[in-house]
């Protein structure tokens, strides 16, 4: 892998950052799917026009996300120095640090800490890093079932499917496919379910009570930790995170390096952009923040597990560096045209939308998931819509840069895109090349072409291309003797 | 005022009609238009395609071509996007510090046209008359990265004929995106779907915008379709008089 | 375990090592502050405030009853009774005035926690507690597990968690609250009760947290004679 520095990046065969076709192929199927299209143009309106009506209320709203960017900013350039603090201010309080460099090596951790609390089944709040990981998949193969307890969570693992969306990961289906998955996977469903989100709500709530109230461990990733003071922090809605934080006698936390903040006064900024941005609430029902461990009050023995997993891959690329700033609150996926009609699945990471075609491949490197950063119209709502002001559309641009350094020019495309440069940088050159691209008019009838070869045919599929008009512009102005 | 014209690539090629009412419009408005032979491209699609390298001469052409001109005007959203936001970046990762403050400073000069129509000749009322229905579609560049806000449609508000009905979601992409059109064509047709359900519901006999490109796409799937609904650029409207009719 | 700790330092020394060369290769840090221009403080006062809050915590289907310092143990014991909650567990120092089982009525009991397993909290009917903070912009109340608010298990099982705030408590922003929480306790920010919008982003209230959160608002300083009940001790 070409990184910078030659730093790691996440390794393969682990985990699920990488598709197994290239995006374009797996979109194509998505988009015959007529369902999933309703699905996801319903569920991405609802959340949008939510987000907009949340955010129009902040007078401040612009300032929060220049202090939000700005945090974010400051923290990646002393990463180091604040993980250290956080690692001693979590054991000082009580709470066990440990590192893993990718993702077998904190699936290995976790294992074994589950291992020594003699627990076969553990119970998990929803946490993408502990999906790009394949935690599930590890704590199997070792006899430990995992229990996922977000409703969407719940639905994609009793569907065995993948998450599709990284704060509604069930977003591709709609009620009555939940109500058939609930009534085919849970054992202890009431066959008379219906499908109003009401009852299939409170069907998710009966079948994990008990496992709430006997679990003995948990699992959570982490929104924020603060260094200053060793808090960790996790925004939920539906008190399964308060269940599985509270509950367990054991609590391990998987975090991406990436997620500490300096200060403790900083979460006053992220805990206003995050729920408007995420689920378009002033503020979400439940934030849990804890620090270590408070005897009396919660699990005893906590470990935070602290992941690099091509992170600091990342982090040596100076362009795409700002995309480790994301705090995952998903406005980008649902303002992007192309993950409104195609969903999260096309993109074969647990990383879809916007965010994912930057963060995908600097985590896996530029080869593992070069069609990704193409998965762009460059429209622009992500970076408007994201509360950190992450430019995306220019770190997919640099992306599609390294993309291309990596080939080293020499596919067709390359090819062609040098010799129109070569004819575009020369007038004269240009002037041939207009009066070549004339010979169009062959092609053409009543003022269009209908069919145009590859590479273009797949604009012509759908669109007429215009016919080569029969004087250019430069033609004109030359013939009407102009300056 | 002496006002340098940027026709881009694709209008010179493409859209003569474009680059020629550019020219008619800032002709009526007074000012002297010059054309420099030497123009070619921004070279945008070859930086958004990855080529970065490759659009180095493109930019320093470009550059060296308009650096003489105290104002240059674009009829095209994403190419003066390109222009102000690209140019100097591209130059300064490939290592050429003197060519990226060279283009900060033509970038400077650079205008889409209702920029310069409204911030720097002042003019919302060109004296245009288009008798038609006309949805306006905003264009993700000068949307988002120019934040050209209502400037096109004050520019057609005060056009004289024209019925102005308001695009259901205007602010969404059309699905074009440069060479995206091509390599995700069909999520490209999806996007395009929905742009071309929400014009035909305004009964508009044109939807407009200030990006050919753009129209290029739009006017493409609704010529396919045979709609009977057409594309026009903004300068085509702004262009347009009594005399024409 | 020698050798796992080994690996572990290892771990650590390496991932800290590669940040340190990855930072390096980064744009220069930005020398200046983080920009703070947003608000850190609001405008709001005393009973503006108190209708803030009582708008937003309505708004996110959050019960709410306002009362005078006078009419709490009334307003207690009406939202328990009009709730029908007959077993309530209580905090240790909750110092709130409580309705007398033996006058309610009902059969109602009260308990103080005794450090109740996760299944006997699952009996209760209901919980009580006071709060250490609410935030009227975001319609939020804060629990720090002090006195009154108790351990975290204890506002999570029961179905119903009725919840005292005072006015003093009150700060109009999220940044205002922050300051005024210690990082150190166990902290819960409670926005309504618990909900999900995990089905096509419709949103419906009542998951694993209680499903009913109530409100006790209390104005600081009521008449100096309590006038009619009705009028002063509004339900929302
Ligand atoms: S990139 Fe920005 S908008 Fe997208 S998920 Fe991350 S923080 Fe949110």
């Amino acid at each position: 892998m070409s990184t910078f520095l030659g730093l790691p990046t996440a390794p393969a065969g682990v985990g699920h950052l990488r598709g197994s076709e290239p995006f374009p192929v797996a979109a194509r199927r998505a988009l015959a799917d007529t369902q999933l299209r309703r699905n996801l143009a319903k569920a991405t309106s609802t959340i949008r026009a939510k987000r907009a009506r949340v955010v129009a209320e902040l007078p401040d709203w612009e300032e929060l996300r220049e202090a939000g960017r700005a945090i974010k900013a400051h923290t990646l350039a002393h990463l180091d120095t604040y993980l250290e603090q956080l690692e001693s201010q979590v054991t000082a309080r009580g709470g066990t640090v440990h590192w893993a460099r990718d993702a077998p090596e904190a699936n290995r951790i976790v294992t074994g800490l589950v291992r020594s609390a003699m627990a076969t089944e553990v119970v998990k709040v929803k946490s993408i890093t502990t999906d790009e990981i394949g935690l599930n998949d590890a704590l199997a193969a070792a006899g430990i079932s995992a229990v996922e307890t977000d409703l969407a969570e719940l639905i994609v693992q009793l569907d065995h499917d993948r998450p599709s969306h990284i704060l509604v990961p069930a977003i591709h289906k709609n009620r009555s496919e939940i109500r058939e998955i609930f009534l085919r996977e849970m054992a202890d469903v009431d066959p008379g379910l219906t499908d109003v989100p009401a009852a299939l709500t409170q069907a998710a709530r009966q079948h994990l009570r008990r496992k709430f109230l006997s679990a003995k461990v948990g699992i959570s990733g982490a929104n924020f930790a603060v260094a200053e003071t060793g808090t960790l922090c996790v925004v939920e809605s539906e008190g399964n995170g308060r269940m599985c934080l509270t509950l367990p006698d054991t609590l391990i936390t998987v975090m991406g390096i990436e997620k500490v903040i300096p200060r403790w006064a900083d979460l006053g900024v992220f805990l206003q952009l995050l729920p408007r941005s995420a689920t378009g609430e002033r503020m979400n029902p439940y934030t849990s923040m804890w620090t270590g461990v408070t005897p009396g009050d919660g699990p005893q023995d906590f470990h935070l597990v602290l992941l690099d997993n091509g992170r600091t891959a990342a982090l040596a690329d100076p362009d795409g560096r700002p995309a480790l700033s994301c705090i995952r609150c998903s406005a980008c996926l649902n303002v992007c045209p192309v993950y409104e009609r195609v969903g999260g699945h096309a993109y074969g990471s647990v990383y879809p939308g916007p965010i994912g075609a930057i963060l995908s491949p600097l985590l896996t490197g530029i080869e593992d998931n070069a069609s990704l950063p193409y998965a762009s119209s460059l429209c622009g709502a992500c970076y408007e819509a994201c509360p950190v002001k992450i430019d995306i559309p220019s770190i997919l641009v640099e992306q599609r840069a390294r993309h291309v350094e990596a080939t080293h020019g020499r596919s067709a495309e390359a090819i062609t895109m040098a010799a129109a440069a070569w004819a575009m940088s020369d007038p004269a050159r240009f002037a041939a090349a207009q009066r070549g691209g004339q010979l169009g008019r062959l092609l053409a009838r009543h003022g269009v072409i209908r069919r145009l070869p590859s590479p273009l045919s797949g604009w012509t599929a759908a669109r007429d291309a215009p016919a080569p008009p029969r004087e250019t512009f430069r033609q004109w102005w030359r013939r009407t003797g102009r300056p | 005022m002496r006002i340098a014209l940027f026709a881009t690539c694709l209008a010179d090629t493409l859209y003569p009609r474009v680059a020629k009412a550019t020219v008619r419009l800032l002709e009526r408005l007074g000012h002297e238009v010059v054309f420099p032979a030497a123009s070619t491209c921004c070279g945008q699609m070859h930086v958004n395609t990855g080529y970065q390298r490759a659009a180095l001469p493109l930019i320093r052409h470009y550059v060296d071509t308009f650096a003489g001109f105290e104002a240059i005007v674009v009829p095209s959203g994403s190419c003066t996007g390109s222009i102000r936001y690209q140019h100097a970046m591209v130059a300064g990762r490939l290592g050429d510090s003197r060519l990226a403050v060279r283009a900060t400073k033509v970038a400077a000069r650079t205008h889409e046209l209702s920029e310069l129509l409204v911030d720097v000749l002042g003019v919302t009322d060109v004296g245009a008359y288009f008798p038609h229905r006309v949805t306006y579609h905003p264009t993700c560049h000068s949307l988002r990265l120019l934040q050209v806000g209502d400037r096109p449609l004050t520019l057609l508000r005060h056009v004289a004929g024209i019925e102005l009905v308001p695009l259901p979601d205007a602010e969404s992409c059309c699905g074009f995106g440069g060479t995206f059109a091509v390599k995700n064509s069909d999520v490209s047709t999806a996007i395009l779907a929905d742009k071309m359900r929400n014009v035909l519901a305004t009964g508009a006999e044109f939807c407009t915008a200030g990006d050919s490109s753009c129209l290029m796409h739009i006017g493409g799937g609704l010529s396919r379709l045979r709609t009977g609904t057409r594309t026009v650029h903004l300068a085509e409207i702004l262009a347009s008089t009594p005399a024409d009719r | 375990m020698v050798a796992a700790h080994g690996a572990a330092m290892n771990a650590r020394e390496e991932v800290l090592g590669r940040i340190r060369r990855a930072a390096g290769n980064g744009p220069a840090p930005a020398t200046g502050a983080v920009p703070r221009a947003y608000r850190s403080r609001g405008d709001l006062r005393g009973s503006q405030l108190l209708d803030l809050l009582a708008a937003r915590l309505t708004d996110y289907k959050c019960s709410v009853r306002r009362c005078w310092p006078g009419e709490l143990a009334s307003a207690i014991a009406a939202a328990i009774l009009d709730r029908g909650a007959r077993s309530i567990v209580l905090p240790p120092g909750l110092g709130l005035p409580l309705p007398d089982p033996a006058t309610t009525g009902a059969d109602l009991t009260l308990v103080v926690d005794d450090g109740f397993s996760a299944e006997h909290l699952d009996r209760f009917d209901g919980v009580i507690t006071t709060a250490t903070v609410a935030i009227a912009e975001t319609g939020t109340i804060a629990l720090d597990g002090s006195s009154g608010q108790g351990r975290r298990a204890l506002t999570l099982i029961p179905d119903y968690h009725l919840c005292v705030v005072y006015e003093h408590q009150i700060v109009c922003l999220v940044p205002e609250a922050v300051a005024a929480l210690t990082p150190e306790r166990p902290l819960t920010w409670i926005s309504g009760p618990s909900a999900t919008s995990d089905i096509e982003l419709d949103r419906v209230e009542g998951v694993h947290g209680p499903r009913t959160l109530e409100i006790i608002l209390v104005a600081a300083d009521g008449p100096a004679h309590a006038t009619e009940r009705g009028e002063l001790c509004q339900s929302t």
